[in-house]
């Protein structure tokens, strides 16, 4: 398989295109216009392929909306302050059990913040984001060729689980080049049976997600919440990086954990033993495999671009059985590997 | 024997209406449903209900439907016709959804000229949610949250949906109707069969205001809330064709073929 260098904005369109994606709405704004545009140019010369540069991210989700129903593979992307537009949707994909992959890079916020990288929107992601009880698989690549596998992987997941799934990235990763291969797709399987396509000559369907008897409604929900716990069950995906023999762990996602392997490698050319625990879903959180390593490895500093968030999950799978310690920086600077190692440095010892 | 002269429609299921007594909804919903057994369209037809009193839709057409969250129709539909362009897309909604917190899908939809259908319900409130203001209220007019009428000061104008929309280039047919007297409710259901008919042409789109009443939260009789309409409504809102580019579209498509 031949290798390409591409950005991460351009990869993510190029693998969503080749996993099928054949409807994408958007709106821009930056650091993901890239994609946006990769989208329009590339829509146009794939069959059946629907580009729209819509009105408002408001728009572009309830486009993808409609179009997941009629069954196309649908996505849309936009930047923090959009996906907040986007959450009414994602809330009503959830609900009415509609498959379709968002993809958020991220820049500071809050408000219109900057376009600069950052993190801070762990919590909209991992805790449902919109309105109500449900939650939205979150991939969280680090490299160019995980943002071309866990697109493809999340139109996969979307359709076997009937719910939206969130690529979350930032701005450097959206704008980072590095050579990718893009891996076969698997074929589709998705039933036709829970697309509206006209009713034919037989019953008509609809999809909603009003339902006004109580018990019905307590019902509805208790059937997405068991979905939500086959996928805690089966989906988690993390990286587990020189934990061998490691006296220190770092927990970081995505940028923060790039950075935290540079950090690590400067640590361990002085000697000290740490290693890296990187979630790469961050709903479902790999907490089981977090505590596993508690087993071995009691000091952990969990490192974020922006003031702990991820933290709030690793407390939930490590208080008790570990030290955790948090080094955050809120988005716009991007702390340098030196910086992090040396304050997981100071980590190490403070542990001995 | 007897010759059956009404009868229900086909694309209507025989579940009974929970709309009040005199609801102009009951007899758009008809008259829809009139219009697609008459083009026979019910198989190759989606439509999408609104947030409003009309948001159990699916109730009652029997057509495939998908639920849009409030004033999202326009941009559902454009979802779904853009997926599927040989099926027929409707969009239902009333004067809060479409003018005001969905002003913005469907004037973009309209604008865009989307091949689609928009069926606007405008009784002048917000029925649903108990009869507060809504953009299409009249001056003066009493509701919840404008207890001593509407003040143009703070509330702003009614606003006119035709009116505006006639201004973009991208709609192909829009005409306002009401349904508050026999003569009229045949007018309506020939321009509901006229805005389907725009999209199975291909023509763009389409969108058909109903002058709608509302007794319950008008606070009048069924009777008076007809009167209403054409005694205050009607002015303040004409009746009549705002767009009409079916000719005009049709003509460079068909000199193409
Ligand atoms: C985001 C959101 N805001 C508010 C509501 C509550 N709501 C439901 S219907 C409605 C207004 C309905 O009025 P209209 O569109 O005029 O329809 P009608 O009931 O008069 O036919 C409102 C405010 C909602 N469902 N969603
Ligand atoms: S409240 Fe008004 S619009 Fe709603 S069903 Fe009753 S009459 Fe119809
Ligand atoms: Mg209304």
């Amino acid at each position: 398989m031949t290798k390409v260098l591409m950005s991460g904005n351009n990869i993510i369109g190029e693998a969503a295109i080749r996993a099928g994606c054949r409807f994408y709405a958007g709106y821009p704004i930056t650091p993901q216009n890239e994609l946006t545009e990769y989208m329009a140019e590339h829509m146009r010369t794939v069959e059946g392929g629907v580009f729209i540069q819509s009105e408002s991210e408001i728009a572009a989700i309830h486009m993808i909306v409609g179009a997941s129903s009629a069954g196309a593979r649908v996505m849309t992307s936009s930047s923090s302050p959009g996906i907040s537009l986007k959450q009414e949707g994602i809330s009503s994909m959830a609900a009415n059990e509609l498959p379709g992959v968002i993809v958020n890079i991220m820049r500071g916020s809050p408000g219109l913040g900057n376009i600069r990288p950052s993190q801070g929107d762990y919590f909209q992601a991992t805790r449902g984001g919109g309105h109500g009880d449900y939650r939205t698989i979150v991939f969280a690549p680090a490299t160019c060729q995980e943002l071309a596998d866990l697109t493809m992987n999340a139109f996969d997941l979307a359709d076997i689980y009937r719910t939206p799934v969130m690529i979350l990235a930032d701005g450097m990763m959206g704008q980072m080049m590095e050579p990718v291969v893009f891996k076969k797709p698997k074929p589709r399987q998705y039933s036709e049976k829970f697309m509206l396509r006209g009713a034919g000559q037989g019953k008509s369907k609809f999809i909603r997600s009003l339902i006004l008897d109580a018990i019905d409604m307590e019902e509805h929900n208790w059937k997405l919440a068991r979905k939500y716990q086959i996928i805690t069950e089966k989906e988690t995906l993390h990286e587990e990086y020189k934990t061998e023999d490691a006296e220190l762990v770092i927990v970081a996602y995505g940028t923060a954990a790039r950075i935290a392997k540079g950090a690590i490698k400067r640590l361990r050319e002085n000697g000290m033993k740490v290693g890296l625990f990187r979630p790469i879903t961050l709903w479902p959180f790999p907490e089981l495999k977090l505590r596993t390593l508690s087993k071995k490895v009691k000091n952990y500093l969990v490192f974020e671009l922006s003031t702990g968030q991820m933290l709030d999950d690793v407390r939930l799978a490590l208080q008790g059985y570990a030290d955790i310690g948090f080094h955050g920086r809120p988005g716009g600077v991007v702390p340098t590997p030196a910086e992090l190692a040396n304050v997981a440095a100071r980590h190490y010892e403070k542990a001995d | 024997m007897a010759k059956k002269l009404f009868s229900r429609p086909k694309s209507l299921k025989e579940a009974g209406f929970h709309y009040c007594p005199g609801c102009g909804h009951s007899i758009t919903h008809r008259l829809v449903a009139e219009v697609i057994d008459e083009l026979g369209i019910r198989g190759i037809t989606i439509g999408v209900p609104p947030a409003g009193c009309a948001v159990l839709a699916y109730n009652y057409f029997d057509v495939d439907m998908l639920e849009a969250q409030h004033g999202r129709g326009p941009a559902t539909a454009t979802g779904i016709k853009r997926a599927l362009p040989d099926r027929i897309v409707f969009s239902y909604q009333g004067d809060g959804d479409l003018a005001a917190i969905g002003i913005a899908e469907s004037f973009h939809a309209a604008n865009r000229g989307e091949n689609i259908t928009v069926i606007f319900i405008n009784n002048a409130v917000y029925g649903m949610t108990g009869g507060q203001m809504a953009p299409t209220t009249m001056l003066d007019q009493k509701t919840t949250t404008t207890p001593a009428g509407r003040n143009k000061t703070l509330d702003g104008y009614p606003v006119k949906v035709c009116e505006t929309f006639s201004q973009l280039k991208g709609p192909t047919y829009l005409e306002r109707v009401t349904v508050n007297s026999p003569a009229s409710v045949n007018k309506a259901k020939k321009a509901i069969k006229k805005a389907f008919q725009c999209q199975m042409d291909g023509l763009g789109f389409s969108l058909v205001e109903i002058l709608s009443p509302c007794p319950t939260n008008w606070k009048m009789t069924s009777v008076a809330a007809c009167k209403w309409i054409d005694e205050v409504m009607s002015k303040e809102f004409p009746l009549g064709v705002f767009k009409d580019n079916m000719a005009a579209v049709k003509k460079p498509a068909e000199a193409a073929s």
